[in-house]
């Protein structure tokens, strides 16, 4: 058991990859502040979620280095995902047919 | 050899992968106490859909982007502050975090001047000039006030724990084969990170 | 070192924990042992319990005329908030999980202790600066809450009593259910012994696993609400009242979206304890164990989905009504897996009806009429008019205190001698069983009649003919008031002259009945290889516990 911890907490990711996802970060803040000038009616909250959905599964993904641990925390964090979707899909079914 | 016994440390055995597990469990809940704001959000906004965006109108989107690249370096210099005690170097590693408590004020610095302005400009909860302003405007500004004096809050309490494992890098408590507490500090700031993701374009990007 | 473990191989935890450098108090309250916590949490919760119970015998004197009796309206108010935020916060909620799970979860999965033991002890301080807020709040000025355990809004915005230190109580109530449960579902992943996969866990481990769960999603709902209505009275931030724009209704799908599932969280760890109490006693294997297994998963991840089913009447949409109303009914399927597969266990098991058994067979009686009730409930036509009566007053007791308070004390019967190492009078025991079970029904049945017949719930005054019903609840009261005397009077007596308790008193297999009683400080001499299935009682031989 032992053994195997180390060796998974041991996965050690390359200065240059967080630079490039760093890079990326601000690249879709700019984007995402960009399209806010442009007036898209009703996509623009939508446009604005998706990127911060990408921003956020990057921080995900490569700084809480989700990429490279075991396959568990990936099913942990679909459990939340899940739950916060019911939670508001269910909490709407009463709101948009108000 | 009985007092020797029966002190538990004695026999614990380390586990970063449940150290890890817990961690994540943790930053769940927090994931869903933000959950539950933004839940009030999403209905007020169904509901007011004008007055959200005519008081957003109010914000400061540059402020709004400074800060939130600040917030995204901050995640960077936390993460290469990691990766730097893997790689053995206890020096960079130092610098990196405090890189990051550096950046973690500055944000704070900006959100203060952030509400110092809507405060001159007579709008926080309670007041005349907003409590004479329409609902949706009321609602905007007490969830607007809300999220991020929360969040700032959980800046605050990032920062103190960075504070800790410093001193703790410093007398090698954390080195490169023993560092799932930084692991784990560097996952509560992320988030913190993710949260304000998510809290930008909600309340700066809808003009 | 060697030498060491020897010595201390027939000592139990009670004297190992306590040492020169920890002894007395300090080696309790400052103990990270996770059996030291589960007794520190009993002795806490039992406490909360009593004052909970004293509490409901006030209010039923109250009620056994109309009019004003033995305190006024305002009072009455308090009375049954105090009551309500007591037995759920602080007994019904932490109850089973904290206390036997916090003793039993280690040594059922044949672990040292749980993951992080030192956020153990600390989750137990939590409950008790929790506990000690929500005394406060009664005696500092503005008097105890009275907005009734629910806080809905906009009265809890409005009312002057101590509202927001009964709120922040709850809150830090909830951080230390929510250490709670992360810590037990670490553990589960990260320390079953070897062999224990786990599809061999017992089953009481499944419940609490999934306990676990929901105790880590849904708690943080109801942390961020709470904390949004203190923010709310303290600064005047609108957010829910509607004066300021905000939706009360938006606040009660917050509530519930947190205390439905909270529902779970009492009655999961129950249903856990029964799975173990049935196979033991019937000396067979759990008829279905997977189904079973899984069904708790099963009622963790449906319990979230229902919650708006308590607010049919709250002006929800009708679209959100009835889909409510249609998940609600699903519920009851992995329920009914359980019920039906212990009635499945027992038959032509070798049923040996002992003390903690008769409590399980009270349990399935009564949460059986609880649930079906609940079905009554669930039902859009029937609960527009059951809504806010004695009828909810009574399906609720039935489920809470029928269900999870009677496994409370199975679990109390079925694991004392593992616990304290002491047996006790089982004649008195059985004599509480029956006892409990008539003053049970006598104390709630009526109140299904009385919510049928349209009494309104949460008044302190009625119309005069409802009174005999009320007579023969407050009868029931006193009843109950004896009986549960007589229990703890029975447990107490048995801790201070009980014989002394063998390993495995019951003939159970699984794996706390393979260490000594009360176990040792590490649970185990060594640690144990699982090799079989959780139930297997042909590991029993001889006919010591009259197998053939």
């Amino acid at each position: 058991m032992e053994e195997h911890n180390k060796e998974s907490s041991h996965h050690i990711i390359d200065y240059g990859t967080y630079v490039f996802v760093w890079l990326l970060l601000v690249g879709l803040t700019s984007l995402t502040v960009t399209i806010a000038g442009i007036n898209l009616g009703d996509y623009t909250l939508v446009v604005a979620m998706f990127i911060a959905l990408i921003k956020a599964s990057l921080v995900i993904a490569i700084f809480m280095h989700i990429k490279v641990e075991e396959p568990i925390f990936k099913v942990f964090i679909a459990i939340i995902l899940i739950t916060l979707l019911v939670i508001f899909i269910l909490t709407f079914a009463d709101y948009s047919f108000r | 050899m009985v007092s020797n016994n029966s002190s538990h440390t004695t026999h614990r055995h380390r586990d970063d992968v449940g150290a890890k597990l817990g961690m994540w469990l943790f930053l769940f809940t927090e994931l869903l106490l933000f959950g539950g704001m933004f839940l009030a959000y999403a209905v007020y906004r169904m509901k007011y859909p004008q007055q959200f965006h005519l008081s957003a109108m109010e914000m400061n989107t540059t402020i709004g982007t400074i800060n939130t690249i600040i917030l995204l370096t901050s995640s960077l210099t936390m993460v290469l502050s990691i990766a730097a005690i893997q790689k053995k170097n206890k020096f960079l590693s130092i610098i990196f975090l405090v890189s990051t408590l550096i950046l973690g004020v500055l944000f704070l610095i900006n959100k203060y001047f952030e509400w110092g302005h809507e405060i001159s400009k007579g709008i926080y909860p309670g007041s005349e000039v907003l409590l004479s302003k329409d609902n949706g405007e009321i609602l905007y500004f007490g969830l607007y006030y809300a999220m991020t004096g929360l969040h700032g809050l959980h800046v605050i309490i990032g920062m103190i724990v960075l504070l800790f494992m410093l001193v703790f890098i410093i007398n090698d408590n954390i080195k490169w084969d023993d560092y799932v507490k930084l692991e784990n500090s560097g996952l509560y700031w992320h988030l913190v990170d993710i949260i304000w993701i998510f809290l930008f374009p909600l309340f700066y990007l809808i003009q | 070192m060697a030498n060491g473990t020897a010595v201390l191989a027939d000592k139990s935890f009670y004297e190992e924990g306590t040492t020169k450098a920890k002894s007395g108090i300090a080696a309790w309250i400052f103990s990270t042992d996770h059996k030291r916590i589960g007794l520190l949490y009993l002795f806490a919760i039992v406490t909360f319990f009593i004052v909970g119970v004293i509490i409901a015998e006030l209010i039923r004197l109250e009620l056994i005329a109309p009019g004003e009796t033995i305190v006024d309206a305002e009072t009455y108010n308090r009375l049954f908030t105090l009551h309500g935020v007591i037995m759920i916060f602080l007994f019904i909620i932490p109850g089973i999980p904290a206390i036997f799970g916090n003793f039993f979860l280690p040594i059922q999965i044949g672990a040292k202790d749980v993951a992080f033991p030192r956020l153990n002890l600390l989750s137990w301080w939590l409950y008790m600066t929790g506990a000690a807020l929500a005394l406060t709040s009664l005696f500092l000025p503005g008097g105890p809450a009275d907005t009734g355990w629910t806080f809905y809004i906009p009265y809890s915005v409005r009312t002057g009593t101590n509202v927001t230190i009964a709120l922040f109580a709850a809150f830090i109530l909830g951080f230390s259910s929510i250490l709670t449960g992360l810590n037990f579902v670490t553990t589960v992943h990260r320390l079953r012994a070897p062999g224990m996969t786990w599809f061999k866990m017992p089953l009481n481990i499944w419940a609490l696993y999934a306990t676990a769960w929901i105790q880590v999603i849904a708690t943080p709902i109801i942390g961020i609400t709470l904390l949004l209505i203190i923010v709310e009275r303290t600064f005047g931030v609108g957010i829910f009242d509607p004066t300021l724009g905000g939706d009360p209704v938006l606040y009660q799908h917050l509530f519930w979206i947190y205390s439905h599932p909270a529902v779970y969280v009492m009655i999961l760890p129950a249903m856990g304890v029964v799975s173990e109490i049935i196979a033991t006693f019937s000396r067979r294997t759990v008829f279905g164990y997977k189904m079973v297994a899984f069904s708790s998963l099963t009622i963790a991840f449906v319990g979230y989905l229902v919650w708006a089913h308590h607010m049919f009447t709250s002006g929800l949409s009708e679209t959100a009504a009835v889909l409510f109303s249609l998940l609600t009914f699903v519920v009851a399927i992995p329920s009914a897996i359980k019920v039906f597969n212990w009635i499945a266990t027992m038959y032509k098991g070798s049923i040996d009806p002992r003390t903690p058994f008769k409590w399980v067979m009270v349990f399935i009686f009564l949460f059986s009429i609880g649930g079906l009730t609940g079905l009554v409930l669930g039902s859009l036509a029937t609960d527009v008019h059951l809504h806010d009566t004695y009828f909810v007053v009574a399906h609720f007791h039935f489920v809470m205190f029928g269900g999870a308070g009677t496994i409370f004390i199975a679990a109390m019967h079925y694991w004392f001698p593992k616990m304290f190492g002491r047996m006790y009078n089982e004649k008195i025991a059985d004599l509480g069983v029956y006892m409990f079970l008539v003053s049970f029904l006598t104390l709630y049945f009526p109140m299904f009649l009385l919510g049928y017949n349209g009494q309104p719930r949460r008044y302190f005054d009625y119309l005069p003919q409802f009174q005999t019903l009320h007579v023969i609840s407050t009868i029931g009261a006193w009843m109950m008031l004896i009986t549960l005397t007589l229990i703890i009077w029975n447990l107490i007596n048995a801790l201070r002259k009980g014989e002394k308790a063998p390993a495995n008193p019951w003939g159970g297999v699984t794996l706390e009945w393979q260490t000594s009683s009360p176990p040792p400080l590490e649970n185990f001499e060594e640690i144990p290889e699982i090799t079989g299935e959780a139930y297997d009682f042909s590991k029993l031989k001889g006919t010591e516990y009259g197998l053939k």
